[in-house]
């Protein structure tokens, strides 16, 4: 095991959420649930973050953001998609707007579902993804990623 | 007289101290907020994964300046702890935060510029308190040299209470504590990003962690001159002053660069000056 | 001192002084009239830079001729001498009154027949006393000054050269004068010799005038009405010391009538009772030259000369013309309430004139205020005057000159190529001009950081003015002073190094004579550094010891630990050899907004907008006008005081 799992500093980005995932991330930081004890840190910087935490499904609006957020962060680096908009579109799947879950822009590595993502399974899917990256560690991809296609 | 060994210990020890040091900080930190809070090697694992990842540039020249700056840290430390010039080591370290401020400046990035400004003007918030402060000592012991300081049988504090509080002040502002933390921040604060951090990444990023380590150990090692008559009372001291530090960190919010500038100011010379001018009126009736 | 197996007897070396002395006055001032007569640019070109590199040598020359100890006398034989001046003196001040009812200036005029009729009842004075016969005389702080003005000072007219052309080509409104301005750019390094060499006051006060002469018509070189209106600021505030000079003159006149005392060197040993008077004057006289606070306006109005002008202002001459003598008299001003007095007005516009810089965006003008406040500086330590003191206001004399005469010539180089000397245009420097940057960042890094030569200054003066009477108040202008130069130079630093992304190079196109004086003057700036122990015991520490039978140094320790920690400096760069292969470049984060290379990003309703990065100028706090307003009150009150206490001493 590498020090990766044990300093997992993330991004939060609210995509287009009702905010509702939101509030849990944030409850996460709160001494109830306390996720600092895992050395986790919310950082507010994509350059320093290696776990980019989204909420919220993809639309027009957000989609070059979260493409370039995504490309700014330094491998390894894991995706995780808060809420069950974050992870198909929701609810909000058919709307004009909304081109779907994260996934159809940038590669997700784990989906926490629930409308909204309770904390303990907020927490639990982050944990999950730290296996992730230490697996990305060993077996790095070749250049540089530049994320998935579009579906 | 240059104590070599001395300087090699600060070179090897420092960081081990500056790391432990932050993570007792971020325990307790957690434990005011009512939180577990992280392991106490916490800070260790953080700079062990920075190593770990891929590094990103802006362009290459940060990583003159992020390693000019590191280099520079430990060099004026270890001149520090060698017993070298006291006002030397304070011009080096001055000289170890412009390259600091230039990496930021090199990457032309909106919230690292405005966090290099904002360090600029911590720099200027806090260098006249601990140029005074040297004085001060200077005044006491008639030496500059640390290791004169050190090895001087009179309580600093004593004579220069104002000015022990003045540099508790500025200590803060060193230390990247709230209401201070204008420039950059740690734990999980954030203001204007990261400010002069937003551009560091990866193995840059733990250079610049463990530079600020160095620099912990060396402000530490500062307070303690103040006491250096009784190393025990020495040791004492520290401690609290960071406990102190640390609840200041966590009571106050984050001040405008005005009242930070105006405010270290008046202070370095309300208490400061105040205190240099009754210890230079009183050299002359009764002789230190 | 250098060829350590010279013998000692003195005589061999008085034929020496004969040829080098004189012939630096003259030479410059023959090379000058040659200039005059000369129109072809082929030929200018070459008459100057010979001149320049014969004035460079025959300055070095000096090193090797100065006596180890005390003074080296050299008695002019010519008796016209004086009556020439005079004569010279009376023409002058008819060719300013001429200038100052063309140009309207009556306060001008009013100065010069001021200034014209105390000369002359000076001369109808010293016409009756005995005649005593005048020095030209070296030591090793005329010697420092020369070695300044000799290479300093040509390095800047060789610039000149390539600058004047483009500026002609790109000013076509400014009547090609490039006659006279070599002219009085040689001329003026001819009275700046003379001003240094002389021991004689009323020859000193000669060539004090022949400075201001030059830096009047230099200043208003191109003609235009804010640069005629500026020179004759310049003219008003230097006549005004220029009557205080005079006043000296006619103090000592009335006190020795039979002319002992009008040699410096026999002034500054003769107590305070005789020399505190003349002493004062010629000090007030100095800080009008060196533009000090309430006098400040001038020099910041020079900047609208042609940037080879101001450099030679800020370097080599006129400026430093005010702290030398200021420097010289420090011996009868140390431990006086009117030296201390004095030393407060430059202590305070030391600090003043530092932070006005920080509200400033154009960098003639943030180096003309940094330069207010360095001579500030000197005459802080020259003003309260003690040993130690001295020996920093020297070394602060020799790093100040070089440093901004590179700093100058940088910014004139770059002005020629982007078309604009503020500071934010100057964005990624280097990017778009490597070299010129480099050598600015090397430059800036000269006046501030901390193995560099006015940092080591700064440095001494603390140490010093802790043991001086009253130092407190020194020790804390210098502390809040100190860091805040470190504020308005770090960020001009930081906007010269900001990579930004696209920017086209520029930097080919810059004449040879550019080149050539800003690499000597560079690679000067970092040899300085390393060769200050020697300059300080082989040219400061004898001086002193002269002067105060005393004298001081930086201990070996710290010696050691400077050039150690210049060297850290100079083998950090190559680390980026080691980094030049990066290949992860990524762009600067922008809130996750995607940006094009040359960072224009979508903004708001849909309008493309580019990232323009500004510095921080504080203006609330550090405002030109209300600090500018603040000192003059203060200085001009302390010049008052200390003008009411010499009264009092004189009647």
């Amino acid at each position: 095991m590498t020090h990766l799992s044990k300093s997992p500093w993330i991004l939060h980005y609210d995509a287009s959420s009702c905010n509702g995932c939101d509030i849990e991330v944030l409850a996460c930081l709160s001494p109830l649930y306390d996720v600092e004890r895992f050395g986790i840190i919310n950082t507010g910087n994509p350059k320093h973050a290696d776990v980019l935490v989204i909420t919220g499904g993809i639309n027009e609006q957000n989609r070059q953001v979260v493409q370039n957020l995504y490309n700014q962060m330094p491998d390894p680096k894991v995706v995780v998609a808060v809420g069950i908009c974050a992870s198909s579109g929701g609810v909000f799947r058919e709307c004009y707007n909304v081109v779907g879950g994260i996934d159809c822009i940038i590669p997700v590595d784990v989906y926490v579902p629930g409308c909204a993502a309770r904390p303990e399974s907020i927490i639990d899917g982050i944990v999950r993804a730290l296996s992730i990256l230490e697996e990305k560690k060993r077996m790095p991809a070749h250049g540089r990623a530049t994320g998935g296609g579009e579906r | 007289m240059i104590l070599l060994e001395y300087a090699v210990l600060f070179i090897v020890l420092a960081p081990f101290i500056g790391g432990l040091l932050a993570g007792i900080d971020r325990k307790l930190t957690a434990r005011m907020q009512g939180r577990v809070g992280p392991p106490i090697l916490q800070p260790f694992y953080d700079v062990g994964k920075l190593f770990q990842k891929e590094q990103i540039v802006v362009t290459p020249s940060q990583h003159f300046y992020v390693l000019s700056y590191l280099v520079f840290i430990v060099a004026s430390g270890a001149l520090f702890f060698a017993g070298g010039d006291l006002l030397l080591v304070i011009f080096a370290f001055t000289l170890a935060h412009i390259f600091l401020v230039l990496g930021a400046y090199s990457s032309y990035s909106p919230y690292s510029f405005i966090g290099a400004e904002r360090e600029l003007i911590q720099i200027i918030a806090y260098e006249p308190m601990i140029i005074l402060a040297a004085v001060g000592m200077y005044m006491v012991t008639k030496s500059f040299f640390v290791w004169e300081i050190m090895t001087s049988s009179l309580p600093l504090i004593l004579y220069l209470p104002g000015v022990f509080l003045g540099f508790l002040m500025v200590l803060t502002i060193k230390l990247r504590k709230s209401p201070f933390d204008l420039s950059t921040s740690h734990h999980a604060h954030q203001e204007i990003v990261k400010g002069v951090t937003t551009e560091f990444s990866g193995p840059m990023l733990a250079r610049v962690e463990i530079a600020h380590w160095y620099e912990n150990v060396f402000l530490l090692g500062f307070i303690y001159l103040f006491f250096a008559w009784n190393p025990l009372v020495g040791i004492i001291a520290i401690i609290v002053a960071y406990l102190l530090e640390i609840l200041i960190d966590n009571t106050f919010s984050r001040a405008t660069w005005k009242f930070t500038l105006k405010s270290a100011w008046i202070i370095a010379g309300m208490m400061g000056l105040v205190n240099l001018g009754v210890l230079y009126y009183l050299s002359g009736v009764v002789p230190v | 001192m250098i060829n350590n197996d010279r013998n000692l007897d003195f005589t061999p070396f008085e034929g020496e002084f004969m040829i080098t002395l004189p012939f630096l006055v003259l030479f410059p001032a023959v090379i000058a009239i040659l200039l005059l007569l000369v129109s072809a640019d082929a030929w200018r070109r070459l008459v100057v830079k010979a001149g320049a590199l014969i004035i460079g040598i025959a300055s070095l020359y000096l090193l090797f001729i100065t006596p180890e100890t005390g003074p080296g006398f050299f008695p002019v034989e010519f008796d016209s001498i004086s009556e020439l001046m005079f004569l010279a003196e009376m023409v002058i001040a008819a060719f300013l009154v001429y200038l100052g009812i063309k140009y309207k200036k009556y306060l001008a005029i009013f100065l010069v027949v001021a200034q014209a009729a105390l000369l002359v009842y000076y001369e109808s004075l010293a016409a009756t006393g005995t005649h005593i016969v005048p020095n030209l005389f070296i030591d090793q702080f005329s010697l420092i000054l020369a070695l300044i003005i000799g290479i300093i000072g040509s390095l800047i007219c060789v610039y000149a050269l390539g600058y004047m052309a483009t500026y002609q080509e790109h000013h076509p409104e400014v009547r090609d004068r490039r006659r006279t301005f070599f002219f009085l750019m040689f001329f003026f390094l001819s009275s700046m010799f003379g001003l240094v060499f002389s021991d004689f006051l009323p020859w000193v006060f000669f060539f004090w005038e022949l400075t201001t002469l030059c830096s009047f018509l230099l200043i208003g070189y191109s003609g235009t009405g804010e640069a005629i209106n500026n020179a004759f600021l310049a003219l008003n505030m230097n006549l005004l010391g220029g009557i205080a000079f005079v006043g000296a003159l006619l103090y000592l006149a009335f006190v020795s009538p039979g002319g002992e005392l009008l040699n410096i060197s026999t002034l500054i040993h003769s107590g305070h009772m005789v020399a505190l008077v003349p002493a004062v004057l010629i000090a007030f006289a100095g800080i009008t030259k060196a533009a000090l606070m309430p006098f400040s306006a001038w020099l910041v109005g020079a900047m609208v000369a042609p940037t080879p002008v101001s450099a030679l202002l800020h370097s080599s001459t006129m400026v430093k013309a005010g702290v030398y003598i200021i420097v010289r008299f420090a011996p009868v001003l140390t431990g006086t309430m009117e030296g201390l007095i004095i030393g407060l007005i430059g202590g305070f516009t030391f600090l003043l004139a530092s932070a006005i810089a920080i509200s400033q965006s154009n960098a003639k003008k943030v180096l003309a205020y940094s330069t207010i406040a360095n001579l500030g500086l000197i005459v802080a330590c020259a003003g309260v005057g003690t040993y130690k003191l001295v020996w920093a206001a020297i070394l602060l004399i020799i790093f100040h000159a070089i440093a901004k005469s590179l700093l100058f010539l940088c910014v004139g180089t770059v002005e020629h190529r982007i078309g604009s000397k503020d500071i934010e245009d100057m964005t990624g420097l280097i990017v778009r001009m490597p070299h010129v940057a480099v050598m600015m960042f090397i430059g800036i890094a000269g006046m501030f950081l901390a193995p560099f030569g006015m940092l080591i200054s700064k440095w001494a003066a603390i140490e010093a003015f802790i043991e001086a009477q009253f130092g407190l108040i020194f020790v804390a202008i210098l502390a809040f002073g100190g860091s805040i130069t470190v504020f308005f130079w770090s960020k001009w630093m930081g906007k010269i190094i900001s990579v930004c992304p696209v920017a086209a190079k520029v930097e080919n196109r810059i004449p040879q004579e550019k080149w050539i004086a800003l690499s000597l003057l560079t690679a000067m700036t970092v040899f300085i550094c390393l060769a200050f122990p020697l300059i300080s015991s082989y040219l400061i520490e004898p001086f002193v010891l002269s002067v105060y039978g005393a004298t001081t140094r930086l201990s070996q320790d710290n010696v050691t630990i400077m050039v150690m920690m210049l060297f850290l400096l100079m083998i950090m760069p190559f680390s980026l050899l080691w980094f030049r292969k990066e290949k992860n470049i990524v762009p600067p984060y922008m809130a996750g907004r995607p940006a094009t290379p040359d960072l224009h990003f979508l903004g708001s309703m849909g309008v493309t907008r580019q990232v323009t990065l500004g510095n921080y100028y504080l203006e609330e706090v550090f405002g030109e006008k209300r600090l500018f307003m603040a000192g003059t009150a203060l200085c001009f009150g302390l010049i008052l005081l200390v003008g009411t206490l010499t009264a009092g001493v004189a009647l």
